[in-house]
């Protein structure tokens, strides 16, 4: 008996039926709509005989401009699971007041926000703008894909890989209790001993692998790829904050890999990096963790400001005003955000000139953001402005952003912070900073860019929809909770005693279902938009009357995205060929040097995948072989040298004559 | 666009309101180029350029290894300290080891330079063999270490110093694996462009590791054995 217990163990490590939450009504129900969901879909792919086209075309891409829808993708799927925590913590915490306990058990309730707040950073946010940068970018600076196409597609498999093992959490075992930033020693082994931290580290270390390479790949990209005669002056904006943005995930996330990879070691071999006893020193995570943690703020929000940077100027019809200015705000943002991670625990107490340092440098990061707050306002002035689907998330985003700007100042005054701290007035800030700023820049970019990825314009009376129920949805959570932070309600509390606060947290779970309302408008604007694509049509490609490269290409442009590469000669390189009688090229093709496409990346990512797991479930065998299949299949990549191929002339041809076509057609 | 929005935009130019920008000749007159019908290869220097900033991330990793080390290197818990442990006419021969494989792998990059397959293989089979002599030495180093009950879970200082060096020599096993593979691909494709950028990047990661090293060596073993 005992030795048929040791072989289950050898074999399925601490993997056992138990880890099933079948007795969780709430999972079991989310599971069964999950596993009906993914059936359909998969029984639909199948159906339709669609597998080869999406292997194909899709999984195996190296094409920058598809692995940015799917990193798009991506992001509005998690986005759906991170919402679902957040509304059932809004609606638990309206409920549990007083003598009723609400409906989620405290450590289900543990879960659920340590399960919201890694999921929307880490694979909402950052596939989201990771996304953006990828479509973008290239198109944006001329180039024909990014510096290392291959490297791209891994990036996307491994972000997809560490989602799926913190999906995977939800029906297998538990997710962590302590806190998305995991924090030590509750994180420790000693006080988290299930698999909850550890199915946390293993996502994040694997998408934090794609998140890093994709960092050095655009920051490459925008260094040696852009198109002759654009001088890094000449950028458009959004590609000057993806290169700070990108400069940041390089020197961020190594910090983050070795600070999680210590932690696991003291989970796994016993070491004593950030525990309590033999000589471990906890603060010491707090500190690495916040010194990855705060420019992983400016990573997701710097994209942002370009995105609004490009639509404030194409909707106003003119020159972004301060051009210059903008470029070294956010170089500058990008230089203090290294400097400002101790504001995150000021009660540490490591005192008052350590304080005072980090307090300052925190504020000073508003006078940046201060002038380029200015810059959107003095381009919109005597501008002709269009109120359309993509400008009006930027009328939002500045109010907005600005008031959680100022609540952000205000919790950088050491003493107003040691009130406030660790309460619902903070929380209530972040999310003020990152809704408002970080979402909203992000749905402007998907009106804004939408027509040139699928060449059809949204649907715009549902974006107006969906953008005023985000917008006072935000208004209706976010205000009570101010107000209770400033009454002193801390976060990340599953039952109140106090009757009082009830009307706060009703307001704010009423709140929560209009934004559900803006994003379930959003979803239903993609599919309107989709059955009205001939109405929503444009042939033209430059639907916007845009200013910047890619707007020259068709929508959706070419794999090639240019059949010539372009010579810029201005800032807003597009706005300038249009006004100076560009004539488009119709003859001369030659073929063009394009990278193959290749399934190592999702064989790579995969493996590492199934690394996570079995290290999570303690599976060595599993573990071993894994790894040992993941150097194989990375050698026996590197074996392949027969790696791109030429997009014949005749292509070239057809392609750009179904061009002239649409444009005729469009005229 | 409108002729309106062309007009206005002409206006607000006029009116200064961004007249930095304003160099480029006005409409009408001829149309410059606007694209080049030259095929461009890919950007060269792309490669290395982001093997750089690779290792540049890969030194941030070591920052942090270096820093836990600082504010836990003195944390013996009334174990044994680095004094006790150390030995530094091991440590002396080991940082000989890698600093010499650093040097070979210079002449397997002058060799290659010249062309001259057998030389480069042979110079880098030495490097190798180096790598290899090292991480013995600090195999045998940690398994001493071990065996006097100075393990990685005896106190803070011994898990940040495992975990720092240890980091360094997991880093010179792939250095080793992936010298290896090159050296199969080298003898089989030759020196070929493809194969040249690798040894490239192979050799920009073997020279970090012992930029590393020398950190280690003065970081963790000079200082630790003066106190």
């Amino acid at each position: 008996m005992f030795a048929h217990f040791d072989i289950k163990q050898l074999i399925f490590g601490r993997l056992s039926l138990e880890a099933i939450p079948y007795h969780e009504p709430i999972l079991v129900a989310t599971f069964a709509v999950v596993a009906l969901a993914g059936i359909a879909l998969l029984g639909a792919v199948t159906w339709f005989g669609k597998w080869d086209y999406l292997w194909r075309e899709w999984f195996t891409t190296i094409d920058h401009k598809r692995i940015g829808i799917m990193y798009v993708i991506l992001a509005i799927v998690m986005l759906l699971r991170g919402f679902a925590d957040a509304l059932m913590m809004l609606v638990q915490k309206a409920l549990s007041v007083g003598a009723s306990e609400g409906y989620l058990p405290p450590h289900h309730y543990d879960q659920i926000f340590t399960a919201h707040g890694t999921i929307m950073i880490f694979f909402m946010a950052m596939p989201f703008v990771t996304g953006m940068m990828n479509y973008i970018m290239p198109l944006q600076i001329g180039a024909r894909d990014v510096a290392f196409p291959f490297l791209n597609n891994f990036s996307f498999w491994m972000t997809v890989g560490g989602a799926t093992l913190t999906m995977l959490s939800l029906f297998v075992g538990e997710f962590s209790r302590a806190t998305w930033l995991a924090y030590a020693p509750l994180s420790g082994a000693a006080y988290s001993p299930g698999v909850g931290v550890d199915y946390y580290i293993w996502g994040l270390q694997v998408a934090g692998v794609g998140t890093t390479l994709s960092g050095i790949n655009l920051i490459a990209t925008v260094i040696k790829m852009r198109a002759p005669g654009m001088t890094l002056m000449k950028m458009p904006v959004f590609c000057w904050t993806t290169l700070a943005s990108n400069a940041l995930i390089v020197t961020i996330f190594p910090v983050l890999t070795a600070t999680l990879a210590l932690l696991a070691l003291d989970r796994y071999v016993g070491t004593h990096f950030f525990t309590n006893d033999f000589g471990g020193n906890s603060m010491l995570y707090m500190n690495l963790i916040w010194i990855w943690g705060h420019p992983e703020v400016y990573v997701l929000v710097l994209p942002a400001f370009g995105i609004y940077s490009e639509v404030v100027s194409t909707f106003c019809s003119k020159r972004l005003f301060g051009y210059t200015s903008m470029v070294y705000a956010t170089a500058v943002i990008a230089l203090v955000s290294w400097l400002v991670w101790l504001h995150h625990f000021f009660t540490m107490g490591a005192g008052p000139n350590v304080n005072s340092f980090f307090g300052i440098a925190s504020m000073i990061i508003a006078i940046p953001t201060g002038a380029k707050v200015f810059n959107w306002l003095f381009t919109m002035y005597r501008g002709r402005i269009r109120f359309e689907g993509p400008f009006i998330w930027v009328m939002g985003f500045i109010p907005t952003f600005v008031i959680g700007g100022l609540t952000g100042v205000l919790l950088a005054v050491p003493p107003a912070d040691f009130v406030v701290h660790n309460s619902l007035f903070l929380v209530a800030h972040f999310h003020n900073v990152i809704i408002g700023g970080v979402v909203f820049g992000l749905l402007a970019g998907v009106q804004y860019w939408f027509p040139k990825a699928f060449g059809y314009k949204l649907d715009p009376f549902w974006g107006k929809v969906s953008f005023w129920c985000w917008l006072s949805g935000f208004w209706t959570v976010f205000l009570p909770l101010y107000v209770l932070g400033l009454m002193g309600v801390t976060r990340r509390t599953q039952h109140f005693d106090d009757p009082s606060v009830q009307p706060y947290l009703t307001i704010a779970a009423i709140g929560v279902c209009v934004i559900m309302v803006g994003i379930l408008t959003f979803v239903l604007q993609l599919i309107v938009s989709y059955f009205r694509r001939e109405q929503l049509r444009d042939f033209t490609g430059d639907p916007w009357g845009g200013r910047t490269l890619e707007w020259s290409t068709s929508s959706p442009p070419p794999p090639y995205n240019f059949a010539f590469t372009p010579v810029v000669h201005d800032l807003d390189a597009w706005w300038d060929m249009k006004r100076r009688g560009y004539e488009r090229p119709l003859g001369g093709f030659r073929p063009i040097h394009m990278p193959k496409n290749t399934g190592a990346g999702v064989v790579l990512a995969g493996l590492s995948t199934v690394l996570g797991f079995a290290l999570i479930w303690y599976i060595w065998w599993l573990a071993a072989l894994s790894f040992a299949g993941l150097i194989a299949a990375a050698i026996t990549h590197t074996f392949n040298y027969n790696r791109d191929f030429y997009i014949s002339a005749e292509d070239v041809v057809r392609l750009e004559n179904q061009r002239t076509a649409q444009l005729a057609a469009g005229a | 666009m409108s002729c309106g929005s062309k007009i206005r935009e002409r206006r607000n130019s006029r009116q200064g309101l961004d007249r930095m920008h304003e160099m480029t000749a006005p409409p009408g007159a001829t149309a410059p180029v606007f694209f080049e019908q030259e095929q461009h290869a890919q950007a060269e220097g792309g490669t290395l350029i982001g093997f750089w900033l690779y290792l540049m991330s890969d030194c941030l990793l070591f920052a942090v290894l270096f820093a836990c080390y600082g504010v836990l290197g003195r944390n013996y818990a009334a174990g044994p300290s680095g004094a006790d442990l150390f030995d530094l006419k091991l440590v002396a021969v080991n940082t000989a080891l890698l600093l010499l494989s650093s040097i070979t792998y210079g002449f397997a990059m002058l060799e290659m330079s010249k062309d001259r397959l057998r030389m480069t293989l042979g110079w880098l089979a030495i490097t190798g063999l180096f790598g290899a002599g090292f991480l013995a030495i600090e195999l045998y180093e940690f398994s001493d270490f071990i065996h006097e009950g100075a393990t990685p879970q005896r106190s803070a200082f011994l898990s940040s110093f495992f975990t720092l060096v240890g980091t360094h020599g997991l880093h010179v096993t792939f250095g080793i694996v992936w010298l290896v593979t090159l050296m199969v691909q080298v003898r089989q494709f030759g020196l070929i462009a493809d194969n040249q950028r690798r040894l490239m990047c192979l050799s920009m990661f073997w020279h970090f590791l012992d930029v590393v090293w020398i950190g280690v060596f003065t970081f963790v073993y000079l200082m630790g054995a003066m106190r």
